[in-house]
């Protein structure tokens, strides 16, 4: 969306000085790259069906996390904002959609296909309402009077009301893990090719994102309101001249955001179990993918996320050459380092005054 | 008296005309020191009269006991630490907590006996010569442990310094999960056991002046084994930190302080002005973590042990909500900031909460949410006060002068 709303850059400072660095910085970078790419040869080579397994797996997580980098991404792309409190949407709604499932909509796991469709489909519409106006109102709280302010501040702000609905949940739904109800969604292969299999569980979070993804790419692109967020992006004022509400725009960015978020929460709990303070670390983890693929885009957000849940599978679940489960959280934030110091307008963006 | 004062001046009104008089002679100087020798005083004796204190005080119940006095005093010396980073040169530093971590896992290894393979004693006070492991006294260990997180602050500063404002909080925010975590693994590390795991090191050694001291000036051979060990952590650790506002407070005034805050008030106009950027950065980074290692290695020799489960990244947050609430840039905000808010942390919220179920109708677990609740205070904060409870001069003469305050908090401003 906001590939090409960067505001303009002053020069960045110490140009000169920069012009002959990114030459060893690429090498070392190339390194990196290089090393990783052998790890997942090695791997392929001693047992490919494991490592499509492992593969696939990874992907359908990346898949939560794509959604949940894409709120990252719309936000950073209109306030140039890091929106701490995304994450903590993103788990509280999940919880959300575990009480509409279990107690609002009394799901179980022998109920008919056509049942288990439609309860998730409500669950869906109903939990991403809660969600997106809940970030609305967030930003309404929060982040509005700030907007004037140094950007900073309105960071600072996020942080704090991450806090604040991350102890919601935890007022609300205590410190248990939560998940959908047993067997709603069968775990059982959907379809098996060879040796690789794909579970229903799998495949019912592949169904949700594709078509959401086209959705959210119409809107932006293609609609009135999707164009008056991408002028915002590029120059609030002038925007405003044209005739566009910006406070009303900034709005709607955070309700689809927070929808997004409420999205991601269902499809989250149909394949794990959430708590509280899942939000803080699967948030830092969707940063971490919208960084990878170039902040303020969405195609890269989408890419990044996916790229993130497979490199957390290999990391986890290949043999040769890998860190093993205990040090995923520091191989992500790892990567979110070296992508920041090597390439910080990430794989997909191109080169923000921030980052440089 | 009631019958003085209706004719003459009373004696009251006299008082107050001779304190006026005497008073408004002193010295500027004097004025200022005064009130703060007396506050100084008033901290030092706190564990000589805290057993006279009344207890049962509507509210909060009581005053904070001496070992929470300690704490939050290490709190505060790593609030006024922060406060270097975030107040000063404005990089938002999300993982103030990986500082705390580096300098009590330096005091762990320097001063305990996790370290079997050897047998290594320097100026070690108060622990028998025959055990075994790395025993380096622990004053030098403090130093060291400052030393070793300032070198951690450099190292994780270069590669990151160049990124500006929020990138940065997110990398530092990244750095403070990796460095637990690495603590938290790294007890088998090819086979070799650094950090002992979920485990944690201890016991580790505490502080003391050994028997030569001892003998001639009566001070206490080790903290551990005397009678009033709380006590003397409780001076110490206010000694510690009146040095750390001490250099806080003389380091803004220095040619490399002003060099921050022009960093932070306008990065591009100080660079123009031939401040150079990165060196200026990475300083302001080694000497706040360096303050952070020595409150962690501290903490740590109190504790007697360092715990993976104490550094994680709402400690951060925590220290952050210290600095914003006293004012950012502002020592003396963070110091009484950081001092309300680890109360509040350690008894004060516990009391107002058992307060409140006892006597009110309501029913609220508040320590249950307190990490909401400094959100909140943050929130609210930046919303409409954003300059702090004390706020720092500059910030005050900019508003008394008519400028935002808030407009030169930080260099960048939203487009």
């Amino acid at each position: 969306m906001a590939v090409e709303a960067k505001p303009e850059s002053p020069a960045p400072i110490g140009g000169a000085r920069r012009v002959n660095r990114p030459s060893v910085l690429s090498i070392i970078g190339l390194v990196f790259a290089g090393l990783f790419v052998l790890v997942l040869l090695r791997n392929f080579i001693s047992d490919p069906q494991e490592f499509i397994n492992v593969t696939l797996i990874g992907f359908t997580t990346g898949c939560v996390f794509a959604i949940v980098a894409l709120g990252y991404t719309l936000v950073y792309g209109i306030l140039q904002l890091i929106n701490f409190a995304h994450g903590d949407v993103f788990a509280l709604s999940g919880l959300f959609a575990s009480t509409i499932m279990i107690s609002v909509l009394n799901l179980s796991g022998d109920e008919a296909v056509v049942v288990v469709i439609i309860g998730i489909g409500a669950t869906l519409l109903i939990t991403a309402a809660f969600s997106s106006s809940l970030n609305a109102s967030i930003e309404f709280l929060a982040y509005r009077r700030l907007r004037r302010q140094p950007r900073l501040t309105m960071l600072i702000s996020a942080v704090g009301m991450s806090f604040i609905v991350q102890n919601i949940s935890l007022y609300f739904y205590g410190v248990g893990f939560y998940r959908a109800p047993d067997g709603l969604v069968p775990t059982g292969a959907a379809f098996t090719i060879g040796e690789v299999s794909l579970g229903w569980d799998k495949v019912v979070v592949i169904l949700i994102t594709v078509p959401l993804l086209l959705v959210l790419t119409w809107l932006v692109r293609s609609t009135k309101q999707g164009k008056g967020m991408r002028a915002v992006a590029q120059d609030q004022d002038a925007a405003a001249m044209m005739g566009i509400n910006v406070n009303r725009t900034i709005s709607f960015t955070f309700l689809l955001a927070g929808g997004l978020a409420g999205f991601a929460g269902v499809m989250f709990l149909l394949q794990f179990q959430m708590r509280y303070d899942t939000g803080f670390e699967l948030g830092l983890i969707a940063f971490t993918a919208a960084v990878l693929g170039g902040i303020g885009n969405l195609a890269g957000a989408a890419l990044g996320g996916i790229l993130i849940g497979c490199i957390q599978a290999w990391n986890e679940g290949l043999e040769h050459w890998t860190l093993g489960g205990d040090w995923t959280r520091s191989m992500v934030f790892g990567i979110l380092i070296a992508i920041l110091v090597f390439r910080p307008e990430g794989l997909l963006g191109e080169r923000t005054p921030e980052g440089a | 008296m009631a019958t003085e004062s209706a004719a003459e001046p009373g004696f009251g009104d006299r008082l107050r005309g001779a304190w006026r008089d005497t008073w408004g002679r002193l010295p500027k100087r004097a004025q200022g020191l005064i009130p703060a020798l007396l506050l100084l005083a008033g901290a030092a004796l706190y564990p000589v009269y805290h057993d006279s204190l009344p207890t049962g005080i509507p509210v909060v119940q009581n005053f904070p006991s001496i070992s929470t006095a300690v704490i939050m005093l290490v709190f505060m010396m790593m609030a006024v630490g922060l406060n270097i980073v975030v107040g000063y040169c404005g990089l938002l530093d999300l993982g103030y907590v990986a500082f705390y971590a580096v300098g009590a896992y330096t005091a762990g290894w320097l001063a305990s006996g996790h370290f079997q393979q050897v047998q290594i004693h320097v100026g070690s006070a108060g622990i028998s010569t025959e055990l075994r492991g790395i025993h380096i006294n622990v004053w030098v260990v403090l130093l060291l442990a400052g030393s070793v997180t300032a070198i951690a602050g450099i190292l994780i500063g270069l590669p990151t310094l160049r990124l500006r404002g929020d990138y940065l909080a997110i990398v530092t925010l990244g750095f403070g999960e990796i460095i637990p975590q690495f603590v938290r693994n790294a007890d088998n590390l090819g086979g070799f056991n650094l950090t002992a795991g979920t485990f944690g090191i201890n016991p580790i050694d505490s502080p003391g002046f050994g028997t030569g001291l001892n003998e001639s000036l009566g001070l206490p051979v080790s903290f551990q084994q005397s009678f009033d060990k709380v006590n003397l952590f409780y001076w110490s650790a206010l000694a510690l930190l009146l040095i750390t506002v001490f250099c806080s407070v003389r380091l803004r005034d220095s040619r490399l302080g002003r060099a921050w805050i022009a960093i932070r008030e306008d990065e591009t106009a100080a660079a123009a002005m031939g401040v150079p950027l990165m060196r200026t950065k990475t300083w302001s980074y080694a000497i706040g973590a360096f303050f952070g290692g020595v409150a962690g290695a501290f903490y740590a020799s109190f504790k007697s042990g360092a715990f993976p489960s104490e550094f994680f990244f709402n400690i951060s947050v925590f220290l952050l909500c210290m600095v914003i609430l006293g004012g950012m840039g502002s020592v003396w905000g963070a110091v009484v900031a950081g001092a309300i808010l680890t109360w509040l942390n350690q008894e004060g919220l516990a009391n107002i909460g058992s307060w409140l179920n006892d006597d009110t109708p309501l029913r609220f677990d508040v320590t249950e949410v307190q990490f909401g609740i400094y959100g909140f205070i943050i929130v609210v904060m930046m919303l409409f006060r954003p300059q702090g409870l004390i706020p720092e001069s500059r910030h005050k003469r900019e508003l008394e002068e008519g400028g935002l305050a808030t407009d030169t908090l930080y260099g960048e401003r939203h487009e």
